[in-house]
Protein backbone atom coordinates (compact mmCIF):
# COMPACT_ATOMS: atom_id res chain seq x y z
CA UNK A 1 0.00 0.00 0.00
CA UNK A 2 1.15 3.35 -0.67
CA UNK A 3 0.31 6.61 1.14
CA UNK A 4 -0.11 9.50 -1.21
CA UNK A 5 0.81 13.17 -0.97
CA UNK A 6 -1.65 15.62 -1.73
CA UNK A 7 1.04 18.26 -3.12
CA UNK A 8 2.13 15.84 -5.63
CA UNK A 9 1.52 12.59 -7.58
CA UNK A 10 4.37 10.73 -7.04
CA UNK A 11 2.79 7.69 -6.61
CA UNK A 12 1.62 7.65 -10.12
CA UNK A 13 5.25 7.42 -11.23
CA UNK A 14 5.57 3.71 -8.91
CA UNK A 15 1.97 2.55 -10.11
CA UNK A 16 3.18 3.47 -13.99
CA UNK A 17 6.47 1.14 -13.35
CA UNK A 18 4.79 -1.42 -11.93
CA UNK A 19 1.73 -1.68 -14.44
CA UNK A 20 4.49 -1.56 -17.27
CA UNK A 21 6.36 -4.06 -16.14
CA UNK A 22 3.81 -6.57 -15.66
CA UNK A 23 2.34 -5.58 -19.11
CA UNK A 24 5.78 -6.51 -20.92
CA UNK A 25 6.31 -9.71 -18.89
CA UNK A 26 2.67 -11.01 -20.36
CA UNK A 27 1.17 -10.75 -16.93
CA UNK A 28 -2.35 -10.28 -16.57
CA UNK A 29 -3.48 -6.32 -15.23
CA UNK A 30 -6.18 -5.14 -13.15
CA UNK A 31 -6.37 -1.47 -13.01
CA UNK A 32 -9.21 0.56 -10.93
CA UNK A 33 -9.26 3.97 -10.45
CA UNK A 34 -11.40 6.93 -10.04
CA UNK A 35 -11.37 8.10 -13.27
CA UNK A 36 -14.66 8.03 -15.38
CA UNK A 37 -12.47 6.21 -18.22
CA UNK A 38 -9.08 4.43 -16.42
CA UNK A 39 -8.00 3.05 -19.46
CA UNK A 40 -6.72 6.25 -20.66
CA UNK A 41 -4.07 6.02 -17.96
CA UNK A 42 -2.56 2.56 -20.02
CA UNK A 43 -1.59 5.42 -22.53
CA UNK A 44 0.91 6.99 -20.59
CA UNK A 45 2.69 4.02 -19.31
CA UNK A 46 6.58 4.17 -20.16
CA UNK A 47 8.28 2.06 -22.51
CA UNK A 48 11.07 -0.48 -21.22
CA UNK A 49 14.35 1.69 -20.98
CA UNK A 50 16.76 0.76 -23.81
CA UNK A 51 19.58 -1.50 -23.03
CA UNK A 52 23.33 -2.09 -24.44
CA UNK A 53 21.75 -5.80 -25.07
CA UNK A 54 19.25 -4.99 -27.61
CA UNK A 55 21.95 -3.46 -29.58
CA UNK A 56 23.90 -6.78 -29.83
CA UNK A 57 19.47 -8.42 -30.85
CA UNK A 58 20.05 -6.38 -34.43
CA UNK A 59 20.03 -8.82 -36.85
CA UNK A 60 23.06 -8.80 -39.33
CA UNK A 61 21.65 -10.80 -42.80
CA UNK A 62 25.34 -11.85 -43.81
CA UNK A 63 25.54 -13.30 -40.76
CA UNK A 64 22.28 -15.19 -41.15
CA UNK A 65 23.68 -16.87 -44.02
CA UNK A 66 26.35 -18.70 -42.34
CA UNK A 67 23.71 -20.17 -39.20
CA UNK A 68 22.50 -22.98 -41.78
CA UNK A 69 20.67 -25.41 -39.29
CA UNK A 70 18.97 -23.04 -36.61
CA UNK A 71 18.04 -20.56 -39.09
CA UNK A 72 16.31 -23.43 -41.51
CA UNK A 73 13.40 -23.54 -38.95
CA UNK A 74 12.52 -19.86 -39.87
CA UNK A 75 11.07 -21.31 -43.50
CA UNK A 76 8.62 -23.14 -41.32
CA UNK A 77 7.71 -20.61 -38.60
CA UNK A 78 7.59 -18.02 -40.76
CA UNK A 79 9.44 -14.36 -40.24
CA UNK A 80 6.83 -12.83 -38.45
CA UNK A 81 6.07 -15.48 -35.79
CA UNK A 82 9.91 -15.50 -35.48
CA UNK A 83 9.84 -11.54 -34.64
CA UNK A 84 6.94 -11.72 -32.36
CA UNK A 85 8.14 -14.51 -30.09
CA UNK A 86 11.72 -12.73 -29.99
CA UNK A 87 9.79 -9.39 -29.03
CA UNK A 88 7.83 -10.82 -26.44
CA UNK A 89 10.71 -12.48 -24.45
CA UNK A 90 11.61 -9.87 -22.13
CA UNK A 91 13.85 -9.53 -19.31
CA UNK A 92 12.62 -8.53 -15.90
CA UNK A 93 14.11 -5.08 -15.76
CA UNK A 94 13.17 -2.10 -12.96
CA UNK A 95 13.90 0.56 -15.81
CA UNK A 96 11.59 2.95 -17.88
CA UNK A 97 11.46 5.01 -20.78
CA UNK A 98 8.67 7.96 -19.55
CA UNK A 99 9.11 9.60 -22.72
CA UNK A 100 8.44 6.47 -24.49
CA UNK A 101 4.55 5.87 -24.44
CA UNK A 102 4.65 1.76 -24.08
CA UNK A 103 3.75 -0.12 -27.42
CA UNK A 104 -0.17 -0.21 -28.38
CA UNK A 105 0.12 -4.21 -28.67
CA UNK A 106 0.67 -3.92 -24.67
CA UNK A 107 -1.91 -2.20 -24.00
CA UNK A 108 -4.73 -3.29 -26.34
CA UNK A 109 -4.52 -6.84 -25.38
CA UNK A 110 -6.86 -9.01 -23.97
CA UNK A 111 -5.51 -9.56 -20.89
CA UNK A 112 -6.02 -6.06 -19.23
CA UNK A 113 -9.17 -4.88 -17.43
CA UNK A 114 -9.95 -1.64 -16.54
CA UNK A 115 -12.73 -0.57 -13.32
CA UNK A 116 -13.54 3.02 -12.48
CA UNK A 117 -14.93 3.47 -9.32
CA UNK A 118 -16.56 6.84 -9.66
CA UNK A 119 -19.56 5.94 -9.82
CA UNK A 120 -19.89 2.46 -7.68
CA UNK A 121 -22.16 3.22 -4.75
CA UNK A 122 -20.60 0.69 -2.76
CA UNK A 123 -17.34 -1.96 -3.14
CA UNK A 124 -19.27 -4.54 -4.55
CA UNK A 125 -18.24 -4.16 -7.91
CA UNK A 126 -14.99 -3.56 -8.04
CA UNK A 127 -14.98 -6.66 -5.24
CA UNK A 128 -16.42 -9.02 -8.09
CA UNK A 129 -14.21 -8.16 -10.62
CA UNK A 130 -11.34 -8.75 -8.18
CA UNK A 131 -12.45 -12.19 -7.40
CA UNK A 132 -13.06 -13.05 -11.13
CA UNK A 133 -9.52 -11.66 -12.33
CA UNK A 134 -7.62 -13.46 -9.30
CA UNK A 135 -9.76 -16.79 -9.99
CA UNK A 136 -7.00 -17.51 -13.10
CA UNK A 137 -4.03 -17.63 -10.95
CA UNK A 138 -4.78 -20.67 -8.33
CA UNK A 139 -2.14 -20.89 -6.16
CA UNK A 140 -1.22 -24.39 -6.54
CA UNK A 141 1.66 -26.52 -5.30
CA UNK A 142 3.23 -26.81 -8.59
CA UNK A 143 5.48 -24.18 -10.65
CA UNK A 144 3.78 -20.72 -11.56
CA UNK A 145 2.42 -20.53 -15.14
CA UNK A 146 0.77 -16.87 -14.82
CA UNK A 147 0.92 -14.53 -12.02
CA UNK A 148 -1.10 -11.23 -12.25
CA UNK A 149 -1.21 -7.42 -10.87
CA UNK A 150 -3.95 -5.48 -9.32
CA UNK A 151 -3.34 -1.78 -9.28
CA UNK A 152 -6.10 0.08 -7.31
CA UNK A 153 -4.86 4.00 -7.35
CA UNK A 154 -6.53 7.14 -5.03
CA UNK A 155 -8.81 3.76 -3.28
CA UNK A 156 -10.71 6.38 -1.05
CA UNK A 157 -10.63 9.13 -3.01
CA UNK A 158 -13.45 11.68 -2.30
CA UNK A 159 -15.22 11.75 -5.58
CA UNK A 160 -15.67 7.74 -5.25
CA UNK A 161 -18.98 7.18 -3.40
CA UNK A 162 -18.13 5.12 -1.22
CA UNK A 163 -15.35 7.46 -0.11
CA UNK A 164 -17.14 7.59 3.63
CA UNK A 165 -17.96 4.12 4.15
CA UNK A 166 -15.02 3.50 6.31
CA UNK A 167 -15.71 -0.19 7.24
CA UNK A 168 -16.85 -1.13 3.95
CA UNK A 169 -13.45 0.06 2.31
CA UNK A 170 -11.11 -1.81 5.09
CA UNK A 171 -13.77 -5.05 4.48
CA UNK A 172 -12.61 -4.49 0.86
CA UNK A 173 -8.74 -4.59 1.61
CA UNK A 174 -9.26 -7.21 3.82
CA UNK A 175 -10.75 -9.56 1.17
CA UNK A 176 -8.33 -8.57 -1.58
CA UNK A 177 -5.53 -9.36 0.72
CA UNK A 178 -7.16 -12.72 1.63
CA UNK A 179 -7.68 -13.87 -2.03
CA UNK A 180 -4.29 -12.10 -3.47
CA UNK A 181 -2.51 -14.81 -0.21
CA UNK A 182 -4.41 -17.42 -1.96
CA UNK A 183 -3.32 -16.80 -5.35
CA UNK A 184 -0.33 -15.84 -7.45
CA UNK A 185 -1.01 -12.65 -7.46
CA UNK A 186 0.28 -8.99 -5.82
CA UNK A 187 -1.38 -5.97 -5.37
CA UNK A 188 -0.72 -2.17 -5.18
CA UNK A 189 -3.02 0.22 -3.49
CA UNK A 190 -2.47 4.31 -3.41
CA UNK A 191 -4.96 6.04 -0.72
CA UNK A 192 -4.86 9.65 -0.34
CA UNK A 193 -4.04 11.01 2.99
CA UNK A 194 -7.95 11.81 3.61
CA UNK A 195 -8.70 8.99 6.30
CA UNK A 196 -9.36 9.83 10.06
CA UNK A 197 -5.82 9.02 12.37
CA UNK A 198 -7.37 5.79 13.61
CA UNK A 199 -8.38 4.40 10.08
CA UNK A 200 -5.28 5.24 8.63
CA UNK A 201 -3.62 3.25 11.18
CA UNK A 202 -5.78 0.21 10.17
CA UNK A 203 -4.90 0.06 6.80
CA UNK A 204 -1.24 0.76 7.55
CA UNK A 205 -1.65 -2.42 9.50
CA UNK A 206 -3.59 -4.37 7.09
CA UNK A 207 -0.56 -3.39 4.84
CA UNK A 208 2.02 -6.30 3.99
CA UNK A 209 4.35 -4.02 3.06
CA UNK A 210 3.88 -0.18 3.74
CA UNK A 211 5.60 2.91 1.42
CA UNK A 212 4.93 6.59 1.43
CA UNK A 213 5.54 9.40 -0.98
CA UNK A 214 6.41 13.45 -0.11
CA UNK A 215 6.99 15.88 -2.69
CA UNK A 216 10.01 17.92 -2.22
CA UNK A 217 9.30 21.37 -2.00
CA UNK A 218 11.17 23.63 -4.64
CA UNK A 219 14.03 25.98 -3.61
CA UNK A 220 14.57 24.72 -0.29
CA UNK A 221 17.92 26.29 1.01
CA UNK A 222 17.88 24.00 3.85
CA UNK A 223 17.82 20.73 2.55
CA UNK A 224 20.34 21.96 -0.28
CA UNK A 225 22.20 22.38 1.63
CA UNK A 226 21.65 19.34 3.46
CA UNK A 227 21.55 16.79 0.64
CA UNK A 228 23.76 15.70 -2.46
CA UNK A 229 21.79 15.55 -5.77
CA UNK A 230 18.86 17.73 -4.34
CA UNK A 231 18.22 20.05 -7.17
CA UNK A 232 17.63 16.71 -9.64
CA UNK A 233 15.06 15.12 -6.83
CA UNK A 234 11.60 15.45 -7.04
CA UNK A 235 10.30 14.06 -3.94
CA UNK A 236 10.88 11.31 -1.69
CA UNK A 237 10.04 7.89 -0.83
CA UNK A 238 9.54 6.53 2.62
CA UNK A 239 9.54 2.44 3.19
CA UNK A 240 7.30 2.09 6.33
CA UNK A 241 7.17 -1.45 6.72
CA UNK A 242 8.39 -4.94 4.50
CA UNK A 243 6.54 -7.95 4.15
CA UNK A 244 6.86 -11.05 6.36
CA UNK A 245 5.32 -13.58 5.07
CA UNK A 246 6.38 -17.27 6.22
CA UNK A 247 8.70 -15.38 8.85
CA UNK A 248 8.62 -13.35 11.86
CA UNK A 249 11.71 -11.58 11.61
CA UNK A 250 11.57 -8.48 10.74
CA UNK A 251 13.33 -6.57 7.79
CA UNK A 252 15.42 -3.96 8.83
CA UNK A 253 16.87 -1.79 6.26
CA UNK A 254 19.91 0.10 5.77
CA UNK A 255 17.90 3.17 4.60
CA UNK A 256 14.07 3.49 5.08
CA UNK A 257 14.11 6.95 3.05
CA UNK A 258 15.03 7.44 -0.75
CA UNK A 259 14.70 9.64 -2.71
CA UNK A 260 12.80 10.06 -6.24
CA UNK A 261 14.59 11.44 -9.34
CA UNK A 262 13.80 11.51 -12.92
CA UNK A 263 17.26 10.81 -14.79
CA UNK A 264 17.19 13.08 -17.76
CA UNK A 265 13.78 13.68 -16.64
CA UNK A 266 13.02 9.92 -18.26
CA UNK A 267 13.94 7.24 -15.71
CA UNK A 268 12.41 7.00 -12.17
CA UNK A 269 15.62 6.53 -10.21
CA UNK A 270 15.20 5.91 -6.57
CA UNK A 271 18.12 6.59 -4.18
CA UNK A 272 19.59 6.19 -0.96
CA UNK A 273 20.18 9.64 0.34
CA UNK A 274 23.63 11.18 0.89
CA UNK A 275 24.83 13.81 3.22
CA UNK A 276 26.09 16.97 1.60
CA UNK A 277 29.73 17.77 2.79
CA UNK A 278 29.85 19.87 5.93
CA UNK A 279 31.21 23.12 4.77
CA UNK A 280 34.14 23.09 7.61
CA UNK A 281 34.87 27.10 7.56
CA UNK A 282 31.68 27.83 8.86
CA UNK A 283 31.90 25.35 11.79
CA UNK A 284 28.79 24.00 11.99
CA UNK A 285 28.52 19.98 12.93
CA UNK A 286 26.14 17.34 11.69
CA UNK A 287 24.27 17.09 14.89
CA UNK A 288 23.12 21.21 14.36
CA UNK A 289 22.62 21.03 10.89
CA UNK A 290 18.87 21.04 11.17
CA UNK A 291 15.94 19.24 9.88
CA UNK A 292 17.39 16.16 9.94
CA UNK A 293 16.38 13.72 12.35
CA UNK A 294 17.57 10.28 12.87
CA UNK A 295 14.70 8.91 14.52
CA UNK A 296 12.24 6.77 11.88
CA UNK A 297 9.55 7.74 14.18
CA UNK A 298 9.25 11.42 13.89
CA UNK A 299 11.96 12.84 10.94
CA UNK A 300 11.20 12.64 7.82
CA UNK A 301 14.49 11.66 6.57
CA UNK A 302 16.81 7.88 7.73
CA UNK A 303 20.15 7.89 6.39
CA UNK B 1 22.32 -17.36 25.99
CA UNK B 2 19.28 -18.72 23.90
CA UNK B 3 18.23 -20.21 27.10
CA UNK B 4 18.83 -17.20 29.60
CA UNK B 5 17.10 -14.54 26.97
CA UNK B 6 14.09 -16.90 26.31
CA UNK B 7 13.21 -16.86 30.40
CA UNK B 8 13.20 -12.76 30.68
CA UNK B 9 9.73 -13.40 29.02
CA UNK B 10 8.93 -16.74 30.21
CA UNK B 11 9.81 -14.96 33.50
CA UNK B 12 8.15 -12.05 33.52
CA UNK B 13 4.93 -14.20 32.48
CA UNK B 14 5.31 -17.45 34.94
CA UNK B 15 6.64 -19.68 31.97
CA UNK B 16 10.11 -20.33 33.26
CA UNK B 17 9.30 -22.83 35.90
CA UNK B 18 7.00 -25.27 35.14
CA UNK B 19 4.50 -25.33 32.40
CA UNK B 20 2.00 -28.01 33.36
CA UNK B 21 -0.37 -27.53 34.43
CA UNK B 22 -0.54 -24.04 32.45
CA UNK B 23 0.79 -21.80 34.40
CA UNK B 24 -1.60 -18.82 32.36
CA UNK B 25 -4.50 -20.43 33.14
CA UNK B 26 -7.61 -18.62 34.20
CA UNK B 27 -5.63 -15.40 32.73
CA UNK B 28 -6.32 -12.81 29.86
CA UNK B 29 -3.08 -11.89 28.14
CA UNK B 30 -3.09 -8.90 25.95
CA UNK B 31 -0.76 -8.31 23.65
CA UNK B 32 -0.20 -4.58 21.99
CA UNK B 33 2.00 -3.58 19.21
CA UNK B 34 2.27 -0.75 16.35
CA UNK B 35 2.84 -0.53 12.79
CA UNK B 36 6.80 0.02 13.17
CA UNK B 37 6.85 -3.10 15.63
CA UNK B 38 4.71 -6.12 15.19
CA UNK B 39 3.79 -8.28 18.51
CA UNK B 40 3.42 -11.54 16.57
CA UNK B 41 6.37 -12.69 17.67
CA UNK B 42 5.33 -12.75 21.47
CA UNK B 43 2.01 -14.37 20.20
CA UNK B 44 4.32 -17.27 18.28
CA UNK B 45 6.22 -17.71 21.32
CA UNK B 46 3.12 -18.22 23.31
CA UNK B 47 1.83 -20.51 20.88
CA UNK B 48 5.44 -22.95 21.22
CA UNK B 49 5.17 -23.01 24.82
CA UNK B 50 1.59 -23.98 25.20
CA UNK B 51 2.16 -26.74 22.74
CA UNK B 52 5.33 -27.62 24.30
CA UNK B 53 6.07 -31.52 24.33
CA UNK B 54 5.95 -31.50 28.52
CA UNK B 55 2.70 -30.33 28.50
CA UNK B 56 -0.75 -31.38 27.73
CA UNK B 57 -1.75 -27.83 26.53
CA UNK B 58 -4.76 -27.56 24.03
CA UNK B 59 -5.03 -24.39 21.85
CA UNK B 60 -7.58 -22.98 19.87
CA UNK B 61 -5.95 -20.70 17.44
CA UNK B 62 -8.48 -18.16 15.70
CA UNK B 63 -6.91 -16.60 12.97
CA UNK B 64 -7.90 -13.38 11.19
CA UNK B 65 -4.51 -12.49 10.21
CA UNK B 66 -2.89 -14.91 8.47
CA UNK B 67 -3.11 -18.12 6.97
CA UNK B 68 -2.67 -21.95 8.89
CA UNK B 69 0.55 -22.25 6.11
CA UNK B 70 1.97 -18.87 8.00
CA UNK B 71 2.03 -19.82 11.11
CA UNK B 72 3.12 -23.79 10.53
CA UNK B 73 6.46 -22.50 8.62
CA UNK B 74 7.12 -20.05 11.42
CA UNK B 75 6.18 -22.32 14.02
CA UNK B 76 8.76 -25.39 12.04
CA UNK B 77 11.50 -22.77 12.43
CA UNK B 78 10.58 -22.46 16.45
CA UNK B 79 10.86 -26.48 16.82
CA UNK B 80 6.96 -27.35 16.95
CA UNK B 81 4.93 -28.96 14.54
CA UNK B 82 1.58 -27.23 13.85
CA UNK B 83 0.51 -30.24 11.07
CA UNK B 84 1.05 -32.87 13.55
CA UNK B 85 -0.46 -31.30 16.82
CA UNK B 86 -3.46 -30.80 14.79
CA UNK B 87 -3.34 -34.50 13.86
CA UNK B 88 -3.04 -35.37 17.59
CA UNK B 89 -5.72 -32.86 18.47
CA UNK B 90 -3.95 -30.35 20.69
CA UNK B 91 -4.02 -27.75 18.27
CA UNK B 92 -7.51 -26.54 16.61
CA UNK B 93 -7.03 -23.87 13.78
CA UNK B 94 -10.25 -21.51 13.00
CA UNK B 95 -9.41 -19.86 9.57
CA UNK B 96 -11.21 -16.71 9.76
CA UNK B 97 -9.78 -15.14 7.18
CA UNK B 98 -12.91 -14.48 5.08
CA UNK B 99 -15.75 -14.36 7.63
CA UNK B 100 -17.28 -11.53 7.18
CA UNK B 101 -20.73 -10.65 9.15
CA UNK B 102 -22.50 -8.06 6.73
CA UNK B 103 -25.61 -5.88 8.63
CA UNK B 104 -28.21 -8.50 8.28
CA UNK B 105 -27.99 -9.60 4.85
CA UNK B 106 -27.71 -13.40 4.23
CA UNK B 107 -29.26 -13.97 7.67
CA UNK B 108 -25.74 -13.49 9.06
CA UNK B 109 -25.57 -10.49 11.68
CA UNK B 110 -22.35 -9.28 13.06
CA UNK B 111 -23.79 -10.46 16.55
CA UNK B 112 -24.85 -13.85 15.07
CA UNK B 113 -21.69 -14.60 13.64
CA UNK B 114 -19.56 -13.68 16.41
CA UNK B 115 -22.34 -16.40 18.63
CA UNK B 116 -21.55 -18.88 16.22
CA UNK B 117 -17.92 -18.62 16.43
CA UNK B 118 -17.82 -18.43 20.26
CA UNK B 119 -20.57 -21.47 20.07
CA UNK B 120 -17.97 -23.31 17.70
CA UNK B 121 -15.19 -22.64 20.18
CA UNK B 122 -17.34 -23.77 23.22
CA UNK B 123 -18.04 -26.95 21.57
CA UNK B 124 -14.58 -27.79 20.75
CA UNK B 125 -13.82 -27.31 24.80
CA UNK B 126 -16.52 -29.08 25.75
CA UNK B 127 -15.65 -32.08 23.64
CA UNK B 128 -12.25 -32.67 25.07
CA UNK B 129 -11.37 -34.75 27.81
CA UNK B 130 -12.38 -33.20 31.50
CA UNK B 131 -9.22 -33.45 32.70
CA UNK B 132 -7.73 -30.89 29.50
CA UNK B 133 -9.97 -28.31 30.47
CA UNK B 134 -7.55 -26.88 32.88
CA UNK B 135 -5.09 -26.33 29.77
CA UNK B 136 -6.69 -24.64 26.97
CA UNK B 137 -5.40 -21.87 25.29
CA UNK B 138 -7.49 -19.78 22.85
CA UNK B 139 -5.38 -17.37 20.83
CA UNK B 140 -7.11 -14.48 18.80
CA UNK B 141 -5.12 -12.69 16.21
CA UNK B 142 -6.14 -10.49 15.85
CA UNK B 143 -8.95 -8.20 17.41
CA UNK B 144 -8.68 -5.51 15.26
CA UNK B 145 -9.53 -7.10 12.02
CA UNK B 146 -12.40 -8.99 14.11
CA UNK B 147 -13.56 -5.73 14.29
CA UNK B 148 -13.03 -5.23 10.03
CA UNK B 149 -14.97 -8.87 10.04
CA UNK B 150 -17.55 -7.47 12.28
CA UNK B 151 -17.86 -4.39 10.34
CA UNK B 152 -16.85 -2.18 12.62
CA UNK B 153 -19.59 -3.61 15.29
CA UNK B 154 -17.00 -2.84 18.45
CA UNK B 155 -19.37 -3.75 20.84
CA UNK B 156 -20.72 -6.91 19.96
CA UNK B 157 -16.47 -8.07 19.64
CA UNK B 158 -16.13 -6.70 23.45
CA UNK B 159 -19.28 -8.98 24.42
CA UNK B 160 -17.96 -11.71 22.77
CA UNK B 161 -14.51 -11.04 24.29
CA UNK B 162 -16.65 -10.85 27.91
CA UNK B 163 -18.00 -14.51 26.82
CA UNK B 164 -14.86 -15.86 26.17
CA UNK B 165 -13.75 -14.60 29.55
CA UNK B 166 -16.38 -16.84 31.19
CA UNK B 167 -14.70 -19.59 29.77
CA UNK B 168 -11.48 -18.50 31.52
CA UNK B 169 -13.49 -19.16 34.91
CA UNK B 170 -15.62 -21.92 33.74
CA UNK B 171 -13.06 -24.19 32.26
CA UNK B 172 -10.03 -22.44 33.68
CA UNK B 173 -8.86 -21.56 29.78
CA UNK B 174 -6.63 -18.72 29.26
CA UNK B 175 -7.19 -16.26 26.34
CA UNK B 176 -4.24 -14.40 24.74
CA UNK B 177 -5.12 -11.54 22.41
CA UNK B 178 -2.73 -9.19 19.79
CA UNK B 179 -4.18 -6.12 18.89
CA UNK B 180 -2.79 -2.61 17.64
CA UNK B 181 -2.27 0.06 20.18
CA UNK B 182 -1.78 2.90 17.75
CA UNK B 183 -5.07 2.36 16.17
CA UNK B 184 -7.31 3.71 19.32
CA UNK B 185 -4.56 5.74 20.45
CA UNK B 186 -5.93 8.15 18.30
CA UNK B 187 -9.68 7.65 18.42
CA UNK B 188 -11.28 10.25 21.01
CA UNK B 189 -13.06 7.38 22.92
CA UNK B 190 -10.87 4.04 23.11
CA UNK B 191 -13.60 2.23 24.70
CA UNK B 192 -12.76 -1.12 23.15
CA UNK B 193 -9.41 -0.37 24.24
CA UNK B 194 -9.28 0.42 27.66
CA UNK B 195 -12.13 -1.94 28.29
CA UNK B 196 -10.01 -4.75 26.85
CA UNK B 197 -6.75 -3.32 28.85
CA UNK B 198 -8.75 -3.67 31.79
CA UNK B 199 -10.20 -7.37 31.23
CA UNK B 200 -5.95 -8.56 30.55
CA UNK B 201 -4.67 -9.88 33.78
CA UNK B 202 -1.22 -9.66 32.06
CA UNK B 203 -0.49 -6.62 29.45
CA UNK B 204 2.84 -7.09 26.95
CA UNK B 205 3.25 -3.82 24.89
CA UNK B 206 5.62 -4.27 22.26
CA UNK B 207 6.77 -0.84 20.83
CA UNK B 208 9.96 0.75 18.64
CA UNK B 209 12.83 2.05 20.78
CA UNK B 210 13.10 5.88 21.03
CA UNK B 211 16.23 5.91 18.86
CA UNK B 212 14.64 4.16 15.83
CA UNK B 213 14.93 0.27 14.34
CA UNK B 214 18.27 -0.72 14.76
CA UNK B 215 19.68 -4.93 13.33
CA UNK B 216 20.51 -5.58 16.88
CA UNK B 217 17.53 -4.07 18.50
CA UNK B 218 13.80 -4.64 17.20
CA UNK B 219 12.24 -3.25 20.11
CA UNK B 220 11.74 -3.22 23.80
CA UNK B 221 8.54 -5.18 25.19
CA UNK B 222 6.78 -4.50 28.59
CA UNK B 223 4.98 -6.73 30.69
CA UNK B 224 3.06 -5.80 33.13
CA UNK B 225 1.54 -8.62 34.96
CA UNK B 226 -1.05 -7.45 37.59
CA UNK B 227 -1.38 -10.95 39.11
CA UNK B 228 2.63 -10.84 40.33
CA UNK B 229 2.16 -6.93 40.93
CA UNK B 230 5.46 -6.96 38.66
CA UNK B 231 6.84 -4.60 35.49
CA UNK B 232 9.21 -6.34 33.43
CA UNK B 233 11.16 -3.75 30.37
CA UNK B 234 13.55 -5.29 28.30
CA UNK B 235 14.73 -5.14 24.49
CA UNK B 236 14.72 -8.01 22.24
CA UNK B 237 15.33 -9.09 19.09
CA UNK B 238 13.42 -11.56 16.77
CA UNK B 239 15.11 -13.99 15.00
CA UNK B 240 13.72 -17.53 13.00
CA UNK B 241 14.16 -19.86 15.59
CA UNK B 242 14.21 -17.58 19.13
CA UNK B 243 13.83 -13.99 20.15
CA UNK B 244 16.55 -12.98 21.72
CA UNK B 245 15.13 -11.24 25.12
CA UNK B 246 17.72 -9.01 27.34
CA UNK B 247 18.18 -5.40 29.35
CA UNK B 248 19.24 -2.32 27.39
CA UNK B 249 22.96 -2.45 27.03
CA UNK B 250 23.32 -6.11 27.16
CA UNK B 251 22.43 -7.61 23.78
Amino acid sequence: MVMEDAEAPHHMLLLRNFMAQGLVLGQPLLYSSPARDPRGFLGTLPSPAASKDDKSRERDPDQEKGLRIAWQYKKYLGESQLDGQRDSKHEYSNEFDLRKPLERHFINGPRIDCVSIQDCPDLSTLRDRCATFLSQFPRNDGSISCAGRIAIQSFCAPQCAYSNMEWDMLSFIRYLKSMVRSSNSVAIITFPPLLSPSFCKRWQHMADTLLSVKAIQDEDKELAQLLTGYQDMVGFLNVHKVARINTQVPVILEATTFSIKLQKRRYLVLECLNQAPVDGSSGTSYGTSGGWSSSSKTGNLDF
Amino acid sequence: MNQRSSNLLDEALGLDEVIEPWPLRGQVVAIEDQVETSGSFVLHHLLKRSLSPNSSNVTIFIAFSQPFSHYDRILRKLGCNLVSQRDNSRFFFFDMLKLQCPDGDEGITPEGGLIALYGKIHKTISALPEISWKNVSIIIDDLSLMEVAANGSSDYVLDFLHYCRTLTSEFDCSLITLNHEDIYSSEDRPTFFIQMEYLADILIKAEPLATGLATDVHGQLTVSNKGRNKVSNFHFKVKENVVECFYPGRS
